[in-house]
């Protein structure tokens, strides 16, 4: 277990088994009872990193999303390159009349 | 108790690049199914995106057409969640930093014109379509729209009635299609509306509990699915209910909305920046590059149309409904050369008569510019009368030619020459000598009578208003 300063932080850096339900959940994961609980101990040691990380001060200081700063490269808009559409389904478990069939979702 | 309606739009306008958003794989519409979807539309292990800069161009344009502020950095953010038509888990989209922020539109309402605030405007990805019919008990996925780019436009909650809300949408929709950025075909799903409703008592400054409409796709639908929404909530207010927070959506055939999910059990879409885009930096020299490729917007065309060509704020405001039918009109008058009002007249009279009939677009009308403008030349150097000249435009429409062979065809040349007219009228005297006396009796009203024999002598070709002119003189004792 990562050393917390303080119990404010350690405590919300505690996840509990039903939290670790509602992230796997989302993740679309199945988990054992055994996993859940080795994963909820897993899960609060880095969110207690992130305790830690968020102990030093960063007023000020411009949250970088990306290492390179120099931004994006812009494409071209043409259309271009190829498409085999013949070999994408080939690799799909089920299609038909040319589309991906998966198993019936109706929201 | 009196209730006040609040409703903010999201519209997802497509925008009209030939490749996607983040792929080279063409974006036409109709396609068999994944003949347009490549490697990276269905997210096949270690494709990266690229962003198409053209999506980039046409997002800089709306924001600076709607007064926004163009972000000189955005950045690209995953938005997570499982669905078979979004092969990759999770959309490209942009959240904690739009391209666009803080803009405005103004619509004119029946009760004036009114500024409807724009929050933001931010690029995303489309998803691909599901096909649930038909499919043996599965669902068919085609990826074709999948990576199709977007601009989802999200406005203040400013609007007050359905009506405003259309009003709207409608500005926003020929703003799109005057700035080339979307084709604005709601059918196809270009020009999508979500619409966020709320009611509240008349006087109070919260907000009430919105309901989220979705599935709307067309302007009457938007005023329909509002107006049954707000009479939903006001009922159940009224009756001690409350609101829930939810997506309903609109079913047309009913007429009605209904619930699709609720907020609490929403998806948590765990945004975050996505690793494979650097921020989009735009540089002084792009957005200068937009700034001078803007075309000249609906209110300033509307403005101009009123000063240069003298025409109502109506007949502007017809007139510059759509980028094409400005040009239409202008076309028209420069080949006219001058009656700017008249040409006005005929393209929101006639010839918007014909094009409703058999509804068409200005691009497919069977009279050019050119030949409106050959026919109004020719009803205003008196060659033919306004009535008569129907009969033209009617011809022209069928196919028979230009005006000028139709006029010379049928004889239909009005006769302006006063000696010629004189001796119709004197005829038209001579034939009537009850009338004469009563009209020189003082029954000014006989005299309605000579015009009318006089056109019918001259089987209708006779000018109008030399016939008036001669009738006076030749009956006066």
């Amino acid at each position: 277990m990562v050393a917390c300063n303080g119990s404010t932080l350690h405590r919300i850096s505690l996840l509990n088994a039903e939290d670790i339900e509602k992230v796997a959940h989302l993740a679309r994961l199945g988990l054992s009872r055994e996993e859940r609980e080795a994963y909820a101990q897993d899960l609060s040691r880095i969110l207690g990193l992130v305790s830690q990380m968020n102990a030093v001060p960063t007023d000020g200081v411009e949250p970088m999303t990306h290492p390179d700063e120099a931004g994006l490269r812009l494409r071209d808009d043409v259309a271009s390159g190829e498409i085999n559409r013949d070999r994408l389904l080939a690799i799909a478990p089920k299609t038909r009349d040319g589309l991906y069939l998966v198993p019936k979702v109706i929201e | 108790m009196e209730w006040e309606t609040v409703i903010g739009l999201e519209v997802h306008a497509q925008l009209k690049t030939k490749s996607k958003i983040f792929s080279g794989a063409p974006t036409a519409y109709g396609a068999a199914p994944n003949t347009q979807a490549n490697v990276v539309d269905a997210a096949l292990p270690g494709v990266l995106p690229v962003l198409n800069g053209e999506a980039a161009r046409m997002a800089a344009r709306f924001g600076l057409a709607v007064g926004a502020t163009v972000h000189k950095r955005s950045v690209f953010a995953r938005k997570n969640y499982f669905y078979p038509d979004l092969p990759k888990g999770y959309q490209i989209s942009q959240y904690e930093h739009p391209i666009v922020e803080r803009g405005r539109l103004l619509i004119t309402t029946a009760s004036g014109e009114k500024v409807i605030g724009i929050t933001r405007a931010h690029l995303e990805e489309d998803a691909g379509k599901s096909l649930h019919e038909d499919m043996g008990g599965f669902t068919g996925i085609d990826l074709n729209r999948a990576g199709t780019p977007l601009l989802e436009i999200v406005s203040e909650p400013d609007m007050r009635s359905a009506a405003e809300a259309v009003t709207y949408l409608k500005t926003l929709h020929t703003l799109v299609r005057y700035l080339d950025i979307c084709d604005g075909n709601m059918q196809e799903g270009s020009f999508r509306c979500d619409a966020n409703v709320s009611v509240r008592p008349l006087g109070e400054t919260r907000l009430g509990t919105r309901a989220e409409l979705k599935n709307i796709n067309s302007f009457r639908f938007v005023e329909r699915a509002i107006e049954y929404e707000v009479r939903r909530q006001i009922a159940l207010l009224s009756s001690g209910g409350q609101v829930r927070q939810e997506t309903r959506l609109y079913d047309s055939a009913r007429d009605e909305t209904r619930s699709m999910r609720s907020k609490e059990e929403a998806n948590d879409y765990r945004y975050f920046p996505d690793p494979d885009l650097p921020a989009l930096v735009l540089t002084e020299a792009f957005l200068a590059e937009v700034k001078d490729a803007m075309p000249e917007l609906p209110d300033a065309k509307r403005r101009r149309f009123c000063e240069q060509y003298g025409l109502s704020v109506y007949d502007a405001g017809v007139l510059t409904a759509s980028r094409e039918l400005a040009q239409y009109y202008e076309d028209a008058v420069k080949a006219a050369g001058a009656e700017p009002k008249l040409v006005a007249n005929w393209v929101t009279g006639e010839l918007a008569a014909r094009l409703n009939e058999a509804g068409l677009d200005i691009a497919f009308a069977k009279v050019t510019a050119q030949g409106l403008a050959g026919l109004v030349r020719r009803v205003a150097d008196g060659t033919v009368s306004g009535k008569t000249a129907k009969d033209v435009f009617e011809a022209m429409w069928a196919g028979e030619g230009d005006a000028d062979a139709i006029i010379a065809s049928r004889g239909l040349r009005q006769i302006s020459d006063d000696s010629a007219i004189e001796e119709v009228v004197s005829q038209v005297i001579a034939a009537n000598p009850k009338q004469l006396a009563q009209y020189r009796a003082g029954e000014e009203k006989v005299f309605t009578f000579f015009v009318g024999q006089t056109m019918k002598a001259s089987r209708g070709k006779a000018n109008p208003a030399k016939v008036n002119e001669i009738l006076k003189r030749l009956l006066a004792p």
